[in-house]
């Protein structure tokens, strides 16, 4: 029995070792970083030991306005992008004619590159010396004025943001709920069918708990994601993120460490904390109301 | 109310232009009484669900016409049929409780029809006492045993009051035992509620043991339709004989030739009536005799003592079969001489049928 153990420990030795080196480790340096007061980056030393870090992170505007851009942008993106996915599911599993070639079709921005498809935003949103970009094209054709969605105004860099973040997580989501759908017994609908049941309570009552345990998966992830974001911002609005008003708490935790202005990890730890225990908390709290509600 | 097909057929097309495609049903043409429970009977693929699709309403058929009554339901939707249909697996909704299923039909139900919650619930327990889930009502189907969710299924479809129950292979997904209780609990519930039922099978021995009356299926053709020991006693094919009957019937190449039955070339019966002609000639296990003089010799193979009854086992030159099978009452002596077993045949379970058509040849013993 104790050489069977022996053998199981050993099989697992390799992933512990990589898990421990590269996850555990980091993730322990990173807790006593965050409260190491008053780290000296060329001689590796510190004063002691307090929560310094964290006042000072949470007194940084830069880093307050990176949480409020985080929050805006994942109470805005996670729910819309969760329902427009789920209409856009429940539509191609309807459709039967071409069905494949739309799936291929909003599938294809998951495997496109970020930097790619901010290029694309950006000919659709940004103002350059030959044109307004082809969004501003089109409010100026309905009589609207420009906007500068790039350089302009807080609530029109949100907006893109938004979009360009729930175009982006959208096929994943597709991909997931397509299949659900395509999961759910035939018979359940047949059944349904038979007695008489209506096309929206069919829904409510039998296709939306049927697939809620994805629906809730897509939700959380879809949350710790968000939470994330800090590529997407850069693709769209380059790396001073902090000049533009669109930084997130990612994006801070890296400012902090490399840009100019940089190279303090304690305050970066610090955040990076922070951020761990709002989407902890997040998904705590999602786990939780799951529980009421996601059936079986 | 009795239900009426006319020349009833589904075809299904095929994938492509060289596959003619299917036809599931073939021109039925059968009246069901009011109020009897009605075994759908066949191998698998022979259309028999596909005929109970269609008197669901879920398909729709390739022509002919289904009456309900003397209402003509072809065109009529699914759910304004008054259908209750259990599926086979019994599609209970897996996140709503026993009760909630139950009630699932009658919340569905809107205008003039529309129930109080009481009366919804009045309706719900008299379906759960009818089949003897009261207990279970706030479980999930998962908590249930297979029978269980069965009852629960059977109690969902009677809650809407239908005019027909329509059963898919409603024992397939039970165990040995539970399937004999369930077939009793079927028929009884039938019989309580008066409502006419079909039921759809594969296993002969469900419709047999329960049913009023069996409609034999095969590759879409209705083969036969009657009370079960008529069918069994009196086949009109080769098919139907060989579906029939556990043990199942023993087949063997014969031929009828100036009065008397060969198998083989062994005289086993003295006949009249009946032309001369190549034949197939089916006994039933129990229509042998063993018997040292008797016409009919055979390899013997083994004794399968059940008990009351001995299961011989033995096989013939003059049959496909590997193994057939004659079943003898325990006290009779079976005495193979150098491995081979003589039979006498009884003319009453010994069937006759046409080596081309295979249709019954009717013959009387002289």
């Amino acid at each position: 029995m104790e050489k069977r153990d022996l053998k199981g420990w050993l099989y697992l030795l390799p992933a512990m070792l990589f898990l421990g080196v590269f996850m555990v480790y980091p993730l322990v340096d990173v807790f006593i970083y965050s409260f190491e007061e008053e780290f000296n980056f060329a001689s590796q030393s510190f004063k002691g030991y307090g929560l310094y870090n964290y006042s000072y992170v949470l007194r940084d505007p830069f880093f307050m306005q990176a949480v409020k851009n985080t929050f805006i942008l994942v109470i805005i993106t996670v729910p819309l992008s969760t329902g427009i996915a789920l209409l856009i599911s429940l539509g191609l599993s309807s459709i039967k004619p071409l069905k494949h070639i739309f799936q291929t079709v909003y599938f294809l921005p998951y495997v496109t590159n970020t930097l790619a498809v901010g290029l694309v935003f950006m000919i659709l949103f940004k103002k350059t010396p030959v044109s307004d970009g082809l969004v501003n094209v089109l409010i100026n054709l309905f009589g609207g004025e420009s906007v500068d969605f790039i350089d302009g105004p807080y609530w029109a860099k949100m907006l893109v943001m938004c979009i360009y973040t729930i175009w982006v997580v959208m096929p994943f989501k597709i991909l997931i709920l397509t299949s659900a759908l395509a999961s759910v017994n035939e018979d359940y609908y047949k059944a349904a069918k038979m007695d008489g049941t209506s096309k929206m309570r069919t829904f409510r009552k039998i296709t939306l708990p049927m697939i809620s345990p994805m629906i809730f998966y897509l939700v959380i992830t879809g949350f710790i994601g968000a939470f994330k974001a800090y590529s997407d911002a850069v693709a769209l609005f380059g790396t001073n993120l902090n000049a533009a008003e669109m930084n997130t708490i990612v994006g801070y935790v890296y400012d902090v460490l490399y840009s100019d202005g940089g190279g303090y990890p304690s305050y970066a730890s610090a955040a990076a904390i922070i951020l761990f225990a709002i989407v902890l908390t997040i998904t705590v709290i999602n786990l939780l109301v799951s529980r009421k509600h996601v059936h079986y | 109310m009795k239900v009426v097909l006319k020349n009833l057929t589904k075809k299904f097309p095929g994938r492509s232009k060289k596959d003619p495609g299917v036809t599931a049903v073939n021109n039925f043409n059968i009246e069901i009484p009011d109020g009897k429970l009605i075994g759908l009977l066949g191998p698998s693929g022979c259309g028999k669900s596909t005929a109970l699709n269609l008197l669901s309403g879920l398909l729709a058929p390739t022509s002919g016409r289904i009456y309900f009554g003397d209402e003509d339901v072809t065109d009529i939707l699914p759910e304004k049929r008054g259908i209750g249909l259990v599926f086979q697996n019994y599609a209970l909704y897996p996140h709503l409780t026993v009760i909630e299923n139950i009630l699932f039909p009658l919340e569905n139900l809107k205008g003039s029809e529309k129930l109080s919650r009481d009366e919804m619930m009045k309706r719900a327990m008299e379906a759960a006492k009818l089949v003897q889930i009261e207990m279970l009502l706030n479980r999930k189907p998962k908590e249930l045993s297979g029978g269980q969710q069965q009852r629960v299924a059977i109690a969902r479809a009677l809650v809407k009051m239908p005019r027909l129950l329509l059963l898919d292979e409603p024992l397939s997904n039970l165990d040995a035992r539970l399937r004999l209780q369930t077939r009793e609990e079927i028929s009884r519930i039938q019989k309580e509620t008066g409502i006419t039922t079909i039921f759809v099978t594969h296993d002969q021995e469900e419709a047999m043991s329960i049913s009023d009356q069996i409609i034999v299926m095969k590759d879409g053709v209705i083969q036969q339709i009657g009370a079960p020991q008529e069918v069994y006693d009196d086949p009109k094919n080769l098919f139907v004989a060989e579906f029939l009957g556990t043990p199942q019937i023993n087949t063997f190449t014969g031929e009828i030739k100036d009065g008397k039955l060969y198998i083989g070339d062994e005289a086993v019966l003295n006949i009249k009536g009946a032309a001369n002609q190549k034949v197939y000639v089916a006994v039933r296990p129990e229509a042998f005799i063993p018997d040292a003089n008797g016409p009919l010799t055979c390899r013997f193979k083994a004794l399968e003592v059940m008990g009351r009854d001995i299961s011989v086992v033995f096989s013939s030159k003059f049959s496909d079969r590997k193994a057939l099978r004659a079943i003898i009452g325990a006290d009779v002596k079976v005495e193979p001489k150098d491995g081979v077993v003589r039979f006498f045949v009884r003319s009453q379970k010994t069937e006759v049928f046409n080596w081309d058509t295979k249709e019954r040849v009717y013959y009387e013993e002289a």
